[in-house]
């Protein structure tokens, strides 16, 4: 207790220079923080943009297969069906919801306006698991997929194109491939996908309308199914497979005719690279974090050398060796630790001040708070030691006729 | 009277400088007993700092013994060297080594923090009352700038008392003063030998100040050359009366 009254005493008489070290730690716990902000900030919104894509999302296709010696190229091959859709739907437990997709391509037609665009058979369940929010109108129902209803969601590439005057297309009647479709909604804008792919180029519709009105098909290109969470996308991968075999009546030295993808391989890329970045960053700023040490233990030394006289007489009044060494060493982490303080503020605050002025997202993590504080309390004690231990091994008569 | 606060037995101090041997104390014999009030003479380069030194526990005797309060000093470790420091010797020194923009009171409370048996407010307490008993019981506060040169040695007398030791060691206390506050310091020094019973070991050079104690030791060449009880004792205090007024400014 005392020591800490005398070092905090001795650091007292000197403020000016007690901060100007601070500084260096300061400015290095604060580059930590405000960094791994940054990184962290960035991770989380590619992360939050993946799974506004549906990052639990799992794709089934039909694979290619061996038929005769030749192999036939996938999306030819007809292997979905709508009893592997419902063989999912009520025996998978990792995956909350499943819709086939059945496409086409098309020409849609509105008064003189037309559009080349991709018709989607789709369940209704395909709107949850791309997350595709209807913005006016209605998406359609079980209901309409029962009767084949004649009726379709649009896409705003689609719209902008048919309906230039931006009048609302809901309860219009558009024309593709000479079919009547009646729009009951339009879909919020989604952009291009991270593969340029135009998203809002798109018109959905219910499967059994793709299936039998148009291609006179029992047959799916694809299945789409979401995993109940993130971290479910292995077992729900699994589980579909094994379904699949069983209602595709595989034997087990038989390949799989389909294939299952997730979006899992493209979230580790994506966040691997951030983590790189959140590295990178925390070494530049960990490096600041070093240098600052090198300061204290610099001033530290400047101050022992300057204190010879003090240290002598301290030591000619009765501190021993151990009490000159604790005072330094305390001194250094006082100056450390309140650095570390005053930088864990500054971090937040300009992560913060980097949100608001310049829009990047921040994202302030306990971990570095926690990491940095820990370094710079280490650095104290370690670049504070050998000038402490300097000074306790000073020869107390030679210390006192210091000049 | 006559218990004996030091015994030096055949004290010898030698330094090698390099090849050389310097032998700067040569078998030094006295004893100073409780209450008594000695300076130790000698000219520069009579062993007299090596003397101070050891008598301070800074230092250990090559041979001989040297006895504070009946411990062997030979025998301590550093760490035991300060604690004895710490509970039995006041030092003194010339240039008053006080904490630059430290208070007189928190100068005065140093030795205190290394006696970990007192509290916060014992140690305030003791601080006040050492410097009340230096007669600067309203100067707590100064800093040692805004005190001239012998408030600042009252302020180390002050920090020597505080921790109640057997002996104050004082080195040169008076070299860096001017007559009047010299003798004033003096004064100072009487009082406690005479009125509390310290026992004061006095290093100087100046004749002037030796006739104030009451007894002399001389060095020469690391040898004492004399050793006399002052019967005469001169008063600090006359000496300062008799003392021209200062009307020089």
């Amino acid at each position: 207790m005392n020591l800490i009254r005398i070092a905090f005493k001795a650091l007292q008489r000197n403020k000016l220079r007690a901060f100007l070290t601070m500084l260096g730690i300061i400015i290095g716990v604060a580059a930590v923080i405000a960094m791994v902000a940054i990184g962290e900030g960035s991770k989380q919104s590619i992360q939050s943009q993946l799974s506004s894509m549906g990052s639990n999302m799992i794709t089934i296709l039909p694979s290619s297969n061996v038929s005769g010696g030749v192999r036939i190229e996938g999306a030819s091959f007809q292997s979905l069906t709508i009893e592997d859709v419902r063989a999912i739907e009520n025996n998978a437990e990792y995956v909350s919801e499943v819709s086939p997709v059945s496409s086409t391509k098309g020409q849609a037609i509105f008064g003189a306006l037309n559009w080349p665009t991709s018709l989607q058979g789709v369940g209704p369940a395909y709107f949850d698991i791309r997350k595709l929010v209807v913005q006016d109108g209605v998406s359609f129902s079980e209901a309409d997929v029962a009767t084949s209803a004649k009726v379709c969601v649009l896409g705003q590439t689609v719209i902008n194109n048919l309906f230039p005057s931006g009048e609302s297309p809901v309860g219009k009647v558009i024309r593709l491939n000479s079919i009547p479709l009646q729009v009951i909604g339009t879909l919020a804008a989604k952009g291009q996908s991270s593969f340029g792919q135009d998203q809002d180029d798109i018109i959905l519709t219910p499967y059994t309308t793709v299936q039998k009105r148009i291609l006179a098909t029992n047959y799916f290109q694809s299945i789409y199914a979401s995993a109940i969470n993130e971290g479910a996308s292995a077992q729900a991968t699994e589980e579909i497979i094994s379904i699949l075999r069983e209602t595709h009546r595989l034997r087990p030295t038989d390949e799989n005719n389909f294939q299952v993808r997730t979006m899992e391989e493209l979230i580790k890329t994506l966040g691997s690279t951030s983590s790189l970045l959140t590295i990178l960053l925390t070494a530049i700023a960990g490096i600041s974090l070093v240098i600052g040490g090198i300061g204290i233990m610099n001033i530290m030394y400047v101050s022992v050398t300057e204190r010879t006289k003090e240290i002598g007489l301290r030591m000619s009044i009765g501190a021993r060796g151990i009490d000159i060494l604790l005072q330094f060493l305390v001194e250094a982490i006082i100056i450390s630790i309140t650095g570390g303080i005053i930088g864990v503020i500054l971090g937040i605050t300009s992560a913060k001040v980097i949100t608001l002025t310049l829009g990047w997202p921040t994202l302030v993590s306990e971990s570095s708070i926690v990491l940095s504080f820990m370094v710079c309390a280490f650095t104290g004690v370690f670049f504070g030691y050998y000038p402490a231990q300097a000074a306790s091994r000073l020869d107390p008569i030679e210390a006192l006729r210091y000049e | 009277m006559n218990n004996k606060i030091l015994e030096l037995q055949e004290i010898r101090r030698e330094f090698v400088m390099g090849t050389e041997v310097v032998r700067a104390l040569k078998g030094v014999s006295f004893d100073v007993h409780a209450g008594e009030f000695v300076t130790i003479m000698g000219s520069s380069g009579s062993g007299k700092t090596t003397l101070l030194n050891l008598l301070g526990c800074l230092d250990k005797p090559t041979s001989g013994n040297y006895l504070l309060d009946n411990v062997n000093v030979k025998e301590l470790s550093r760490n035991e060297l300060a604690r004895l420091r710490n509970h039995k010797i006041g030092f003194v020194f010339q240039s008053y080594n006080l904490l630059p923009r430290t208070s007189a009171l928190e100068n005065v409370e140093l030795p205190l923090f290394y006696n970990p048996s007192l509290s916060t407010h014992e140690r305030k307490e003791r601080a006040v009352k050492a410097l009340q008993s230096v007669k600067l019981g309203d100067r707590l506060d100064h800093m040692p700038n805004q005190l001239s040169g012998g408030q600042q040695q009252r302020v180390a007398i002050a920090r020597a008392l505080v921790n109640q030791p057997v002996m104050i060691l004082a080195d040169e206390a008076t070299g860096n003063l001017d007559t009047r506050t010299s003798y004033e310091i003096m004064m100072l020094m009487q009082e406690l030998n005479q009125q509390e019973g310290k026992t004061i070991v006095f290093v100087t050079h100046e004749p002037d100040i030796a006739a104030f104690s009451s007894r002399t030791v001389m060095l020469r060449d690391g040898k004492v050359v004399k050793d006399s009880i002052n019967e005469n004792i001169r008063s600090a205090k006359e000496a300062l009366a008799a003392l021209p007024a200062a009307d020089d400014y």
